[in-house]
């Protein structure tokens, strides 16, 4: 097996802990990524996919659990230093490319914000030309370095975006929904770039989104997310041939897919938490149904989906 | 089939410091009894301009209805003064916006806003009008109607404030409903259950629904016949299968392309469109789309191509039709849907416009 960048182990993520208004948006999760992988994450608005992927880069204190990059924990009182090579290592991209540049900064210094923090150019020429050479491998040109956010569309401010990112050379980025803000035809280039990107510089990814065509074509593997817990995590191909869990199965059935004639037939399941009807005595965990293919179960299921597991 | 509205060559624009944007070129399309037409096209292909012209809901100024007609029930929608069109406005057409967050007015109660048509379009007194928001709010699956008449728009979920929006569309029995990316602001789950709420609704009171989305697989969903907008005209329009299984256009094929499909394996990589879309306050010469298209031929630089009809439903404005154009093959991604449609004519025949 490939080697582990990233481990979560039991996170938890509590809004307002101890008060009646408590939210668990994170609810004990645990898994890894390797290195040079695309890890997707699903599930609806309010399942905690963005919390996850935010607390992992430690813009949330998490509530309990642990974060290992290359085996050093994330989390827990860190000094200036030590954070700032966190940092460097690990970048974000954001959904809204229209929010996530200050507006009234110029490409150039938006850019090279993390260059100038973590002291990567010795003179100013070298930072200008390590702006124009993340520009050009970003698709963009020189020419855009002088100009204001406003000036660009919204797939240009994408890339502006990861070019932000990709200033520091990190080895992890976080894109949480990087293009459902994006027209489809946009949404394509955006995904090529990522993935070129990927393969040249040996990033690993972890990709948050909602849209599960995308996500499938993008990642290597897929955790599907369900109020807090992550509920399945699979292969890419496996999740979608054997979706074990009910709400995996329920989520798949409902993406329209463009051909009409599959449309025509497909019916969607409903999932119902109640299906399970667990009991206080069961011990609910991540069980491995087949190599590479957790689900979220009870003992007695278990059992099931390891008998119906077609390979 | 009957047409319920007929739109000939319209052509909206707006005034802006710049000069005159030309949003919409020369549109022609219709609509059947009962069906429902996607319109499909990238943000500022004109989709929307199209369908708030059809409502006269385009802001003069700066916008405009520069020509063409737009006939409903022998009325041409173009000419009508404000004060009829208010009369059809909420009434025989009605609209659902994207963003059902802004779409309520959060000071009113939901039922307030649903009995608003009723009271204006058919007279209804307050208590009938009350009877029937109730009923149209059992309709769109909210469940205890009763007590969320007297609730306002911040106490329910998205998926709950575009199903109270349906609802209000729904009020008059509308003939036409037009659905301006009804489902983009909302998750997967939620999403199935609205687009089945509205073609459930469309079965029961017999509406047309005009849909506009950029989510193909809403369009493979929801669909009769699919019109492909792009720079303010109508490319390509035809049969979902038309569309979807033996596109002609190269910017259809790049819609296509783009999207992934959950048989797309990760090697294969997606069809880009490059650049961005034309600037429509300077609308290129010749074909709108050649600027981007890797088959774009000499001629498209400087005449703007006529339409071609391959069947009777289906027509394609390209040059590559054309008889004496070189034979382009389609992305593979493409290619791989292809299937041959029985009502293809032997060869496609050059025709003025759209005009099934």
């Amino acid at each position: 097996m490939a080697e582990k960048l990233l481990e979560i182990k039991n996170l938890k993520q509590y809004f307002n802990p101890g008060k009646p208004n408590m939210v668990k948006a994170v609810d004990d999760i645990s898994f890894d990524i390797y290195k040079g992988e695309t890890l997707g994450l699903v599930g609806e608005s309010g399942c905690g996919k963005s919390t996850t992927g935010r607390t992992i880069i430690r813009l949330y204190d998490a509530t309990d659990g642990q974060v290992l990059f290359n085996g050093e924990d994330v989390h827990g009182k860190k000094s200036r230093s030590q954070l700032k090579k966190f940092n460097r290592k690990m970048q974000m991209i954001f959904q809204d490319p229209y929010a996530s540049l200050n507006p009234r900064m110029k490409v150039a210094d938006i850019i090279a914000e993390g260059i100038d923090i973590h002291g990567l150019a010795s003179s100013k020429e070298e930072r200008i030309k390590r702006v124009h050479d993340l520009l050009e491998t970003v698709g963009l040109n020189k020419e855009h370095a002088g100009r204001y956010p406003h000036e660009f569309s919204g797939g240009q401010r994408q890339r502006i975006g990861i070019a932000r990112a990709l200033a520091v050379d990190p080895d992890f980025i976080i894109a949480d929904e990087p293009i459902s803000a994006l027209d489809v035809s946009i949404q394509a280039q955006v995904v090529n770039l990522m993935q070129e990107l990927q393969k040249e510089k040996g990033l690993t990814y972890l990709f948050i989104a909602h849209d599960l065509s995308m996500v499938k074509y993008i990642s290597d593997r897929i955790g599907v997310m369900y109020f807090g817990k992550l509920v399945e995590l699979a292969p890419s191909d496996a999740l979608y041939k054997n979706p074990l869990h009910p709400y995996t199965q329920s989520l798949l059935s409902a993406i329209p897919l463009p051909d009409p004639e599959y449309e025509r037939t497909r019916r969607r399941k409903e999932y119902n938490p109640s299906v399970h009807n667990y009991t206080e005595d069961d011990n609910l965990e991540m069980r491995e149904v087949a190599p590479g293919h957790f689900v979220y179960c009870s003992e007695k299921e278990f059992a099931q989906y390891k008998a119906q597991y077609k390979s | 089939m009957s047409k319920i509205l007929e739109v000939k060559d319209l052509h909206v624009s707006f005034n802006t410091h710049g000069g005159e944007v030309q949003a919409v070129r020369g549109v022609d399309f219709h609509l059947d009894k009962g069906e429902t037409l996607a319109i499909v096209g990238e943000s500022g292909s004109g989709k929307s301009v199209t369908t708030k012209a059809i409502m006269r809901l385009i802001p003069n100024p700066p916008g405009f209805i520069k020509g063409g007609e737009m006939l409903f029930e022998g009325k041409d929608l173009a000419k009508l003064p404000e004060k009829d069109m208010q009369k059809i406005r909420g009434k025989d057409i009605s609209m659902i916006f994207q963003d059902p967050m802004t779409s309520l007015n959060p000071t009113m109660t939901i039922g307030k806003q649903i009995m608003e048509p009723l009271v204006k379009h058919q007279n209804m007194s307050k208590n009938d009008a009350r009877k029937r928001a109730i009923e149209l709010l059992k309709l769109v699956g909210l469940p205890s109607p009763e007590t969320r008449f007297k609730q306002y728009p911040h106490q329910f979920s998205g998926g709950q404030r575009q199903r109270v929006v349906i609802a209000i569309a729904l009020a008059c029995n509308p003939k036409i409903l037009i659905a301006d990316e009804p489902t983009t602001a909302l998750d997967v789950t939620i999403q199935a259950q609205i687009l089945e709420l509205m073609k459930d609704l469309q079965t029961k009171i017999d509406t047309s629904i005009i849909f506009i989305t950029h989510d193909l697989g809403v369009v493979a969903n929801v669909a009769d016949r699919v019109a492909v907008m792009y720079g303010g005209q109508i490319v390509e329009t035809g049969t979902v299968d038309e569309i979807f299984y033996d596109p002609r256009h190269p910017y259809t094929w790049g819609l296509i392309g783009s999207m992934p499909t959950t048989e797309t394996e990760g090697e294969q990589e997606l069809v880009a469109i490059p650049g961005t879309p034309p600037d429509l306050l300077n609308p290129p010469k010749g074909d709108a789309f050649a600027l981007r298209s890797e088959y774009a031929l000499k001629v498209d630089f400087e005449q703007e191509p006529p339409y071609y009809q391959v069947s009777d439903t289906h027509y394609v404005k390209s040059w590559l039709l054309h008889p004496s154009a070189p034979k382009v093959e389609p992305p593979e991604i493409v290619k791989l849907r292809h299937r041959q449609m029985p009502s293809n004519y032997k060869e496609p025949v050059l025709v003025e416009g759209v005009r099934s």
